[in-house]
């Protein structure tokens, strides 16, 4: 009895500890992605920085125009009467991630039921289009495999889509889903407006007033596809972020409690031995009694 | 003498953060030279090549489009994409252009043309930001 349950320890000390390996290489791989994957969201905040300030400053430039009755209307900054929504919801294409998949959705349902109307997603990432489908929410398109460095080409094909959506008044908003990548112990979910674009507040002292070439109109009918382009990439870039954060703590506490039970086993693994021993030796010191009777 | 900061910054990365004498840039409505002290402007630019000056020097890069602002002696230009003429590996560059060349002879529907001549044009000025560059290099080992 007490050898059968050691040699059961043993197995299932050496099953674990074989786990265990694995979830410590898989915690490595996401560490050394997440930091290249923070490297681009850093490198890639000038950029989004400027593009913010150019805009706020041209936003101001045409209120301005349209108080004066000829200001004209670009398309991107229109704001209408919600009757359709839709949402580009940026998931993880793989789990084991913690909680983060489960957030992410979370959060995404909610904005979907709080909605009041229709909402058309596009999933970028296979957890994603899963939630979609299961939810039976109405899934528009699914993009998956971005890989862990996409390019600001790679996620053109989805801001493209979902500009034109709007500006075919497919739909009247676009909400953009993700995890914020705040730190390595912390992702928040977010959903916010992508479009109609909403400039931030500038104070008129602050503006500066820039010579525009072409004009004011022209560059800002270029520059707000610009800037939701932007806008996707860099949330697909804080999700890549938060991907890997939430797999690698996932990961070091799936280690720790695999070496925890590994203590566990061994500890009884010993006591068991103790025992077959014990009872061994008693076994011999009561069968040399009987024969020197 | 009179310096400017020019930035050039894609979406992806940084690519440029320097003190510089004079930049020549392609505006949809032209080339601009920006010289210190320039007043605030805000425009778009068209593919093409970046030339800075700077100690009687001159760099070329090779822009697909974005926009140049400038403000209080300072140059950002918020690119595309940009590349500086040595990162360019020329052959993928001229390749890129023969595949263009292809996509604008075989295709009829106006949409896709337009998208090939973009392509087109992005890759005309890659080799010849490219070229200008071996050109250069060529002549210097000459010497």
């Amino acid at each position: 009895m007490a050898a059968t349950s050691a040699r059961e320890l043993r197995r299932r000390i050496r099953s674990i500890k074989n786990t265990s390996q694995i979830t410590k290489a898989m915690q490595l791989i996401a560490a050394s992605k997440m930091r290249r994957a923070q490297e681009m969201v850093l490198s890639g905040r000038p950029y989004s920085d400027k593009i913010t300030a150019v805009l706020a400053d041209l936003a101001a430039q045409l209120k301005t125009l349209e108080e004066t009755g000829d200001g004209p209307v670009v398309p991107l900054l229109e704001e209408r009467t919600i009757k359709s929504t839709g949402m580009v919801l940026i998931t993880p294409d793989r789990g084991l991630c913690g909680g983060l998949v489960a957030n992410i959705n979370r959060a995404a349902g909610e904005a979907i039921r709080g909605a009041g109307g229709p909402v058309a997603v596009v999933s970028v990432g296979r957890k994603g289009r899963t939630f979609v489908v299961r939810v039976g929410s109405d899934l528009k398109a699914s993009f998956t495999g971005l890989g862990d460095r996409p390019s600001l080409e790679d996620t053109l094909q989805i801001s493209n889509l979902v500009i034109k959506e709007f500006e075919e008044r497919g739909v009247d908003r676009v909400w953009l889903a993700y995890s914020r990548f705040v730190s390595t112990a912390l992702q928040t979910p977010t959903v916010e407006t992508l479009i109609p674009v909403e400039p931030a507040d500038l104070k008129a002292e602050e503006a500066v007033g820039y010579i525009y070439e072409p004009n004011p109109q022209a560059v800002l009918e270029r520059l707000l596809p610009r800037y939701v382009q932007m806008k996707v990439y860099h949330a697909v870039l804080e999700a890549i972020a938060s991907e890997h954060s939430a797999r690698m703590v996932a990961m070091k506490n799936a280690t720790d409690a695999a070496n925890e039970l590994v203590e566990d086993l061994r500890l009884e693994l010993n006591k068991a031995r103790q025992e077959s021993i014990t009872s061994e030796i008693l076994d011999i010191v009561g069968g040399a009694a009987a024969v020197q009777r | 003498m009179a310096t400017l900061r020019l930035e050039i910054v894609s979406a992806e990365r940084s690519v440029l953060d320097d003190e510089v004498d004079a930049l020549i840039a392609p505006g949809v409505e032209g080339q601009l030279t920006i010289l210190p002290h320039h007043a605030a402007l805000l425009t778009q630019l068209q593919p093409g090549e970046i030339t800075i000056r700077k100690g009687g020097q001159e760099t070329n890069m090779a822009v697909s489009g974005g926009f140049l602002e400038v403000m209080a002696n300072r140059a950002v230009i918020l690119a595309d994409t940009a590349e500086r003429a040595e990162e360019i590996d020329i052959d993928r560059a001229e390749k890129a252009l023969k595949s263009a060349q292809e996509a604008i002879a075989g295709r009829g529907a106006a949409e896709e043309l337009e998208s090939a001549l973009a392509a087109f044009q992005r890759a005309r000025i890659r080799v010849e930001v490219a070229r200008r560059r071996r050109r250069g290099m060529g002549g210097g080992r000459e010497q």
